[in-house]
């Protein structure tokens, strides 16, 4: 149980609205969230649609223990087909909606089609509706979330909603919720945006229940608490620094890839660092950082919730920008800052504030930026197509000024709006893509981290750190310390890393607890809460069909092994500096192993024995 | 010694596991709309504040229900609600200057906190500390109690 | 000391026990003409719709309440007060003594001088009696008319919507509970009770009633005649001065200071029969509420005992269930000169929130479809809290009036 058992499915083209019950073979198979929602899409969308065409389909989707007392259980998982990236896109995003969107009685949420004209999903428990939009069509995200609970008078909905970069068609356009909590990767918001819908606005009175053993739900929520709360990275870390703990741990180990890649450290690293956020500035003498918040039912509450300096030049003609807002993690940190050289720690908080504000990615948008000002400084770009702007590596106001017109969609940022990969090979230089089929990489250069080589090359939704987070053992020592530098038995890590991944993002429990939670952990607490056996062995079995699929959507979607590969950058010119200096990543080490381990072909096809072994449809 | 809640909202994080402790115990699931107590998010200033009863001296909900539907509970201090007794007239949501008292649109009654019958739950569950169930005369309950007399308009001493 | 105090709703109810706790051993007598134990006519809606029974209206639910606090209860009459003599006549003819005296003689309810109003088909929805009537004749097919849709007749409406009457509300104001919402308000509640399947008639007046075999004709001033098996009238109610008229200083109710004394120093006044301070204007009248009636009630008391207490005003409110769409309002809803208001208006859904400012303060509020936190409403207006920067906020959007409220609490 913990499903509420119920999809709303909403056809958008004719407006018609309706629940139907949650396939529960297939949640016995998938659990939820990123499994289930997957396994949806697999059944009803052609892998080879036009991911903005009418024909493709997004689903939110919550894990049975999204909404629960379980830590951190609040997160929602958008599901469809990348534009970014032609493969399946699953972004992963915490704050309220997910668990009022449980509340209200849904597991899932399916649109469907186009709507005629912009609209917003209004869903108040068993009543849903499609109300117009066109006056919140060309608003921010947080505009829209303003106007929403106006018009319902409620300060109690939850709103999850794409700004103007989705509805300009950036390809990397998130869907923010509760003003600055997103599901960031991929291109899903350019999706919404491509279906005329603006938002889906919750309000759910219900309540979360049918946990199939209640006592013993409480008794292991509670006891697996204490063992987050004494955990140094999950009881302390995260809390105090939030993930911006990493950026001078990883900068010290070589690993902090910089200026688009060029280089694997940052001079800059400690001024952009989550201890300069508790560094108190000179005008003010506040800190950065005001406080950590956390999403819905997270005992970690690593959120970041920071102020810009307001005499900063960012802001100081904007006082609409005084306030406190969603503050740097460190992916977007590492974007807006490092890649793109600039140690300006307002700069960073103001632009990530804009990435928010209007739904963008901060990890594809900055990475993006890095690769035009390595286009910029080849000489390739000029003024002339940048509209005045000198996008110099390091340039503060170079970053100011693109992220504003990138936002909204406008002038150059349209073109920023294509994600590196098509920007570079617009202007002739493909190979400055830092980017895997499509999508840009994440903060640990794989130079330094051999296993986030593998883990970039293979992940199915495109480069990223979140479908097997290996940094964890290779840097934390997390469940157990490997070498970064070596290659040896990390096809078998990264593998385990992507099953049990897998395996929490369907369950609605957040990927941060497993710095102090394995499966072991993890599996007590659905196995109280779902009906049915689910035991360590048959979570990770879950986790590794639902890989399994993801990949053969992508396979069916034209996808071959030939993109499980990563930019020359990082495989031919070796790590200047650091203790992998003169390292390349070695992936070619790694990769025939894993395609083995996997049971995949040379060429990296599902061989039908696997097929089968995973029961996947045919 | 009566004990009472402390709310430190320097301490809140917003994550809202009171207000899933508190429906639990009370509802039976896990349902925020429906708790005793409400994490309020400041989203400008960056604070979030855990709110509930302060179980006020002048109790006016108590003292404003028709049918003595609301209740002194002499062992925690607590005004409790009596289900049997409640027709739901809601009178008692507009006499508490607080806001403290909300009408249940599933059940037909009114909702308040009645500290769980002195095991309260949102101060169990709150993983920062910043909800604390502690002895009366407690710093905490001192604040608590000037909010009440801030409202404490309806008679005063004649000067 | 002998206490005396006439009238056994809620202002007198409370300001017994009131007396009680400040006076252990005084002489307590509660009077009060209906031949019921005191009970509370807010609670006699759920009473009709079967949720409780008539138990379930009573002030006090301990066994034996007010003799456990030596509280003499007389089911008696009073027809006539002795001021000088402080002493009363009850209507069997006994004579009782009081050192001080509190008249909370109520409010009864009206019937508007029209040809018919007298007939045994007509009803009021007032008492316990009243109640018992309308269960008696108004049930399954039946039809009614419910005349009046003041807050006593909105609050009656889902009652016999429920008890399955085919029901018509006539109103001669151009919208519902006039008294309580604006046209806005008022207009969206009557769209609701039309979508519930019951005919609301505004600006529409009763011209008179007669008797048509077994049933009512009602001629109607802008509809055709109807015929009814039942009329409920809930037209408004007056204050019960009757005792007090001649010697007391009255208008529309007994008038008193904010002591809740009357001209006569011996004798005070409370509850709905009493003009007493208003909180929001600082004007003495009759507020007719549940609320009010008991901070009269405590306060009288307390003076009367040897308390010295000024009435600071009640804030007029009132929470309405009007067939499950909920309405508040408190204070000066309507607005003050020169002040400024907020609103947010959503039919479809059923949604409405007006605020009235003065300056940067809140000094009345109006909500339709809400639940949650109203109450700080209250809070708001009585503290007269400076809302500061807040007052822009709920300007642009007055639903967030709890974080206005909290802020400045907690901040």
């Amino acid at each position: 149980m913990a499903w509420t058992k119920k999809i709303l499915r909403v056809n958008l083209t004719d407006g018609v609205i309706q629940a139907e019950p949650l396939n529960m073979e297939w949640a016995q198979q998938y659990l939820g969230q990123r499994g289930l929602a997957t396994r949806y899409l697999v059944e009803e969308v052609d892998s080879q649609v036009d991911a903005l065409s009418p024909e493709n389909k997004f689903i939110m989707a919550t894990g049975p223990l999204t909404g629960t007392m379980a830590s951190t259980g609040g997160r929602y998982s958008c599901i469809t087909k990348s534009p970014l990236t032609g493969a399946i896109a699953c972004s992963n995003s915490g704050g309220f909606f997910g668990a009022e969107m449980k509340n209200a009685g849904w597991d899932m949420i399916i649109l469907e089609g186009k709507s005629p004209t912009p609209v917003y999903l209004y869903v108040e428990d068993s009543e849903a509706r499609l109300i117009p939009a066109d006056d919140l069509w060309g608003k921010s995200v947080w505009a829209t979330d303003e106007e929403i609970h106006k018009k319902h008078q409620d300060p109690q909905i939850r709103i999850a909603c794409i700004g103007r970069a989705a509805e300009s068609g950036n390809l990397f356009a998130a869907v923010v919720n509760d003003l600055h909590r997103a599901a960031g990767r991929s291109g899903v918001g350019t999706v919404l945006a491509s279906k005329n819908v603006k938002a889906v606005a919750l309000r759910g009175t219900r309540g979360v229940g049918n946990l199939k053993d209640p006592m013993r739900f409480m008794n292991a929520t509670f006891e697996h608490k204490q063992v987050l709360a004494a955990n140094a990275v999950t009881g302390a870390g995260l809390p105090t620094y939030g993930t911006q703990v990493l950026m001078n741990v990883i900068n010290e180990l070589g690993a902090l890839p910089t200026r688009n890649m060029r280089e694997v450290r940052f001079e800059g690293a400690h001024s952009v660092s989550g201890e300069a956020m508790h560094e108190p500035r000179a005008s003010d003498g506040k800190k950065n950082l005001t406080r950590n918040g956390g999403c819905f039912g997270c005992t970690i509450a690593c959120g970041r919730i920071s102020t810009v300096d307001r005499t900063h030049f960012s802001v100081k003609d904007k006082p609409q920008y005084w306030g406190n807002s969603g503050g740097l993690e460190y992916e977007a940190a590492w974007a807006l800052g490092p890649d793109t050289g600039v140690d300006d720690l307002d700069a960073l908080t103001y632009v990530n504030f804009l990435c928010n504000e209007d739904g963008l990615d901060p990890i594809s948008f900055g990475a993006t930026v890095a690769a035009a000002m390595e286009l910029f400084e080849d000489g390739v770009l000029t003024t002339a197509d940048t509209g005045g702007i000198e996008l110099k590596f390091g340039s503060a106001e170079a970053l100011v000024q693109i992220t504003e017109l990138t936002a909204r969609g406008e002038g150059f940022g349209k073109e920023i709006g294509l994600g590196s990969k098509r920007l570079c090979e617009k202007y002739g230089r493909p190979e400055l893509s830092m980017t895997v089929k499509g999508q840009e990489f994440p903060a640990y250069d794989p130079r330094g981290i051999q296993g986030m080589g593998l883990t970039y090359a293979t992940s199915n939704r495109g480069a990223c750190h979140l479908r097997s987070y290996t940094v964890s053992s290779e840097v934390l020592g997390i469940p157990i310390k490997t070498d970064p530098l070596v290659t040896d038995g990390k096809p078998e890590l990264v593998i385990a890393f992507q099953d049990a991944t897998a395996a929490v993002d369907s369950s609605g429990l957040c990927i941060f607890t497993t710095f102090a939670w394995s499966l072991d952990n993890i599996a007590p607490q659905i196995d109280a809460a779902c009906e049915g056996d689910w035991s360590v062995e048959k979570c990770a079995e879950v986790g590794a069909r639902i890989w399994q699929l993801e990949r053969d959507f992508n396979m069916r979607a034209g996808l071959t092994g030939a993109d499980d590969t990563l930019p020359k950058r990082l495989l031919k010119d070796a790590a200047n500096v650091g203790p992998a200096e003169g390292k390349v990543c070695d992936l070619d080490a790694m990769l025939p192993k894993y395609y083995e381990l996997r049971g995949w072909t040379t060429d990296g096809q599902l061989t039908s024995e696997t097929r089968q072994r995973y029961g996947l449809p045919s | 010694m009566q004990k009472s809640l402390h709310i430190d909202p320097e301490k809140c994080t917003g994550c809202l596991q009171c207000e899933m402790a508190c429906s639990y115990e009370n509802e039976g699931v896990f349902n925020p709309s429906k708790s005793r107590i409400k994490v309020f998010t400041f989203h400008d200033e960056g604070r979030f504040v855990p709110y509930t009863c302060t179980q006020c001296d002048e109790a006016w909900c108590l003292q404003a229900c028709p049918v003595d539907a609301i209740v002194l509970n002499f062992a925690t201090g607590a005004k409790d609600i009596l289900n049997d007794r409640c027709v739901g007239c809601k009178v008692c949501t507009i006499a508490c200057p607080f806001g403290t008292v909300n009408y249940n649109t599933a059940t037909g009654k009114v909702i308040k906190c009645d500290l769980c019958g002195g095991d309260p739950k949102c101060a169990e569950a709150c993983p920062t500390s910043a909800i604390t169930y502690v002895d009366a005369n407690a710093t905490g309950l001192e604040r608590m109690r000037m909010w009440a007399a801030k409202t404490d308009t309806q008679t005063s001493a004649h000067a | 000391m002998n206490y005396v105090i006439i009238g056994t709703g809620p202002a007198g109810v409370v300001a017994a026990e009131t007396l009680r706790q400040r006076q252990p051993l005084a002489a307590i007598t509660l009077i009060g003409d209906e031949p019921e134990p005191p009970y509370s006519r807010m609670a006699i809606p759920y009473h009709l719709i079967g949720d409780i029974a008539e138990e379930g209206t009573h002030l006090r639910k301990a066994p034996a309440h007010f003799e456990r606090e030596h509280i003499q209860r007389i089911e008696q009459h009073v027809t006539q007060i002795q001021a000088d003599a402080h002493q009363l006549t009850l209507a069997n003819g006994e004579q009782l003594g009081f050192d001080k005296l509190l008249l909370a003689t109520g409010s009864r309810a009206v019937r508007p001088p029209i040809p018919g109003m007298d007939l045994p088909g007509v009803t009021n929805c007032w008492t316990l009696a009243d109640a018992r009537r309308i269960i008696a004749q108004a049930n399954q097919g039946d039809d009614v008319i419910l005349m009046g849709a003041g807050f006593i007749g909105c609050i009656i409406l889902e009652a016999l919507a429920k008890r399955g009457v085919n029901l018509t509300v006539v109103e001669m104001e151009n919208r519902m509970v006039p008294r309580m919402m604006d046209e806005q308000s008022g207009g969206l509640l009557k769209r609701w009770c039309e979508q519930q399947g019951v005919r609301v008639f505004t600006s529409t007046r009763v011209n008179s009633v007669s008797q048509d075999g077994e049933q009512l004709a009602v001629e109607l001033d802008s509809q055709p005649m109807m015929k009814v098996d039942l009329l409920i009238c809930a037209t408004g109610v007056k204050p019960n001065i009757e005792l007090a008229k001649g010697w007391l200083q009255t208008e529309h109710g007994i008038l008193v200071n904010r002591r809740l004394q009357t001209s006569h120093p011996d004798i005070f006044a409370a509850g709905d029969v009493a003009e007493g301070r208003d909180f929001s204007t600082g004007d003495y009248s009759v507020q007719a509420i549940q609320p009010t009636a008991v901070e009269h009630g405590f306060i009288a008391a307390t003076n009367m005992s040897g308390g010295d207490y000024l009435h600071q005003g009640s804030i007029n409110m009132n929470v309405l269930d009007t067939m499950g769409l909920i309405s508040a309002s408190f204070g000066l809803w309507q607005g003050v000169e020169n002040g400024e208001a907020a609103t947010l208006y959503d039919p479809e859904h059923y949604r409405y929130i007006n605020l009235q400012f003065k300056g940067d303060r809140l000094v009345g509020a109006n909500t339709l479809g809400m639940t949650q936190h109203i109450g700080a409403l209250r809070g708001l207006i009585q503290n007269r809290t400076r809302l500061g920067k807040w007052k822009a906020h709920l300007m642009d959007n007055p639903s967030r009036f709890m974080e206005a409220y909290l802020q400045q609490r907690v901040a």
